[in-house]
């Protein structure tokens, strides 16, 4: 293709793209470079049915003026990432001089709300992936092998979890395993002790959040992977039997070699869905054991009532930075396998 | 009107003198868009107001929906704003203030508020800024069945007494978790703690200052009040809000329970439970703690508010609309639905908890605005100490420094 036509033929694509994605981006950074001018406050007496009080409250007037002349707010670099509740670097230094030793360390740095979640957010995605991965295409094999009358009904089965919305299926399984639900009553029931809980314990939270993980997004890889098996080479497939292959043999060295493109496309999306988990945390009120990136963002913007907004656009670019640093490996792989072919 | 509004208007009219100004709806083609939360009191304010006013207003639309503190600010930021009213309480009219998104009603108050009670006027350095129609509160709720199956006499007043109850209870084998409350993580960990942080004879903020003051003998003290009452609650209880607890309440499966006054209507009308349940239910004052005399509770209000960014006219037909439903045939049609604080209120069972903690001296909730930064950090910081990962020192220490962050970035500290 001419360069010329390459350009009008993407144009549309690229502009899209710009408008929706980069310059939304660029706005986010600027906005976390700023911070809320200081506020200028007057203490006045406040009247209600419960009598009267001395309380602080904004001169709007002032503040009003203040916003006017810098509409920004005050210039604040990239302090706000670096503050405790995103980098920390003052409190981890803090702690690094402090520790003892290598547990308290860490127990000092677990103390941090972005490295807790970033904790979680990574145990989630480096369980989670792998095994929507190798469970997908074991579900996938295992319809292809089906006779062909009742493939229709298996898939339809199996692409179910991916159909029931994130918040609902996420919401029903909550309250199954809720103290008083069907799940957590039986566990109790069978093991005699009323104070078991899953949502009380978080080792149980967070396999639970996993398991549910697992099962809502396995679909996903196995429709995919479904897919791809109906292009395995015909040829390829017989000349193995032909050399005295066994099924395994086959399936290892031809089916997934075969799949190899779509294993790193589903890796991908993956990756970047499970480092963004969000709705699950919400739906199991797991908010006590398991936070990820994404739930701060949303405490910032709608807790707060007046909302951080520096502190949640350095919250969204960092999470921009962990996607990057999470597929930057996958993508050098697939650049790579991309260069090989072409030469 | 209804002929029945009518009869009733009528009757009321002569002890009250208010009905003239019931049907003054204010300049008319008017446009009144109100947003409030979605409960039965709200829904009974704005129903009042648009069978009174609908016919004479231009355009009349309600909006009741959950969780409207998240948008509010966002709706009227604009000019004009997407409403002409929010139904706020005592926090959500602070976080519209600090934006300054709200307009004193002074003259209109003047106008068309001859019915409403001194009381009601929310005033902020002299400017009437809100108009409160209910109160609310946290206070107790007890089985008086289940209390006297275990031997205990009375209803408990302090949370020592709770505590000693819940033992009883759980050593006669009746029910291993006894207790109920408001913990799920966020909001309502923060509100837990307020309410015991105050019975401690607690401040939240160094006087005249946005410095934090939770780190203090008072809220170690608040804490370890919590945490006794923990070791008798529901295990899921870091997830429970009001409508889990509503309805292990209604389920039979507590004794005791911390709720809101607001839910009282609910739990004891005759849906949702059995005659068991409702009939041994009494509500009370919230309890004190460690000795002190000020109930473990926050007073909160309910009222109307008008947006500042629109025409004057809108704002002028919205608060006559909104207060020409706040009169007496509104209560006596609705009297069980809320704690109402229009004039000539007669408390009924599900009133008397709320009633007998504010006349027990609670604290209304503090109009300050940075409290919410405080009330945020608290709900997350404190999680820590009542998984039993933290001492009560640390928790509070992580408190103080969340909101020195989140307060520094709003520009409330330097």
């Amino acid at each position: 293709m001419k360069h010329r036509t390459f350009f009008w033929f993407i144009l549309p694509t690229l502009s899209a793209m710009v408008l929706f994605i980069a310059l939304p981006i660029v706005s986010v950074f600027i906005q976390s470079l700023f911070v809320q001018h200081e506020q200028v406050l007057v203490v006045s007496e406040s009247c209600g049915p419960f009598g009267c009080v001395e309380e602080t409250q904004v001169d709007t007037e002032a503040t009003a003026k203040l916003r006017e002349e810098r509409p920004l707010g005050q210039f604040n670099g990239l302090a706000t990432y670096f503050d405790r509740s995103h980098l920390a670097s003052a409190e981890i230094a803090e702690v690094w001089r402090t520790s003892t030793g290598l547990p308290s360390f860490i127990d000092g740095i677990m103390d941090l709300k972005f490295y807790k979640a970033l904790v979680f957010t990574l145990t989630y995605t480096f369980v989670v992936t792998p095994l929507v991965l190798i469970f997908g295409l074991a579900v996938a094999v295992g319809v292809n092998n089906l006779p062909k009358a009742f493939r229709g009904v298996a898939i339809f089965i199996s692409l179910l979890p991916f159909l029931v919305a994130t918040i609902v299926g996420s919401m029903i399984l909550s309250w199954m395993v809720d103290g008083e639900g069907i799940i957590g009553a039986t566990l109790q029931n069978i093991f005699n002790d009323p104070s078991l809980s899953i949502k009380a314990s978080t080792p149980l939270m967070w396999i639970m959040l996993m398991v549910y993980g697992v099962w809502h997004t396995l679909p996903f890889a196995f429709i995919t992977f479904y897919a791809g098996l109906q292009t395995v080479p015909q040829d390829t497939l017989e000349a193995a039997r032909v050399d005295g292959a066994n099924k395994w043999q086959t399936m290892i060295s031809v089916v997934v070699p075969h799949l190899m493109p779509l294993v790193s496309f589903v890796t991908l999306m993956l990756l970047m869905d499970n480092f963004r988990v969000f709705e699950p945390l919400v739906s199991f009120q797991a908010e006590a054991h398991a936070q990820s990136l994404s739930t701060f963002i949303v405490s910032d913007l709608r807790e707060a009532g007046n909302p951080l907004y520096a502190s949640a656009g350095a919250t969204s670019m960092l999470t921009i930075l962990g996607v990057v640093i999470l597929l930057t490996p996958v993508l050098i792989r697939t650049w790579r396998d991309f260069n090989a072919k072409v030469h | 009107m209804s002929l029945k509004k009518v009869a009733l208007a009528g009757a009321v009219a002569g002890l009250m003198g208010s009905t003239a100004f019931a049907a003054d709806c204010g300049p008319s083609g008017k446009s009144v868009r109100i947003l409030g939360s979605d409960f039965p009191a709200i829904q009974a304010v704005a129903g009042a107001a648009e069978a009174n006013c609908a016919a004479n207003a231009g355009e009349f639309t309600i909006n009741l929906r959950d969780n409207t503190r998240d948008m509010m600010n966002q709706a009227l930021t604009p000019n004009p704003a997407e409403y002409t009213s929010v139904i706020v309480a005592n926090s959500t009219l602070t976080q519209l203030m600090n934006d300054d998104l709200v307009r004193p009603l002074d003259e209109y108050v003047a106008k068309y508020g001859q019915h409403l009670k001194p009381s009601q006027l929310i005033t902020i350095g002299g400017k009437v800024m809100a108009v409160a129609f209910m109160a609310n509160s946290q206070h107790l709720y007890s089985r008086t069945d289940i209390l006297e199956q275990a031997g205990v006499e009375g209803i408990p007043a302090t949370v020592e007494e709770i505590v000693a109850a819940a033992e009883k209870i759980r050593a006669a084998g009746i029910m291993e978790h006894p207790i109920v409350m408001n913990m799920k993580v966020g909001w309502n960990v923060g509100e837990i703690f307020n309410l015991f942080f105050f019975a401690n004879g607690g401040e939240l903020f160094k006087p005249g200052s946005a410095e934090p003051n939770v780190n203090s003998p008072e809220g170690i003290a608040a804490l370890g009040t919590i945490k006794s009452l923990l070791e008798y609650s529901h295990p899921d209880h870091l997830s429970h809000a009001s409508n889990e607890t509503q309805g292990l309440w209604e389920a039979g499966k507590a004794a005791m329970a911390v709720m809101w006054g607001s839910r009282g209507g609910a739990v004891l009308d005759d849906e949702g439970s059995s005659d068991e349940v409702t009939s041994n239910t009494v509500l009370s004052a919230a309890p004190t703690a460690g000795g002190g005399s000020t109930p473990a509770a926050t007073l909160w209000w309910d009222g109307v508010t008008v947006a500042k960014n629109i025409p004057d006219e809108d704002a002028e037909a919205t608060f006559a609309a909104l207060v020409s439903g706040l009169t007496s045939d509104l209560m006596e049609e609705h009297n069980d639905k809320a704690i109402w604080l229009i004039d000539g209120f007669q408390a009924g069972p599900a009133a008397a908890g709320v009633s007998a903690t504010a006349a027990a001296g609670a604290k209304p909730y503090p109009m300050i605005p940075f409290i919410n930064l405080m009330h945020n950090a608290l709900g997350s910081e404190l999680v820590d100490f009542y998984k039993g990962d933290e001492s009560a020192e640390d928790a509070l220490a992580d408190v103080e420094a969340a909101y020195r962050t989140a307060a520094k970035e709003a520009g409330f500290l330097q």
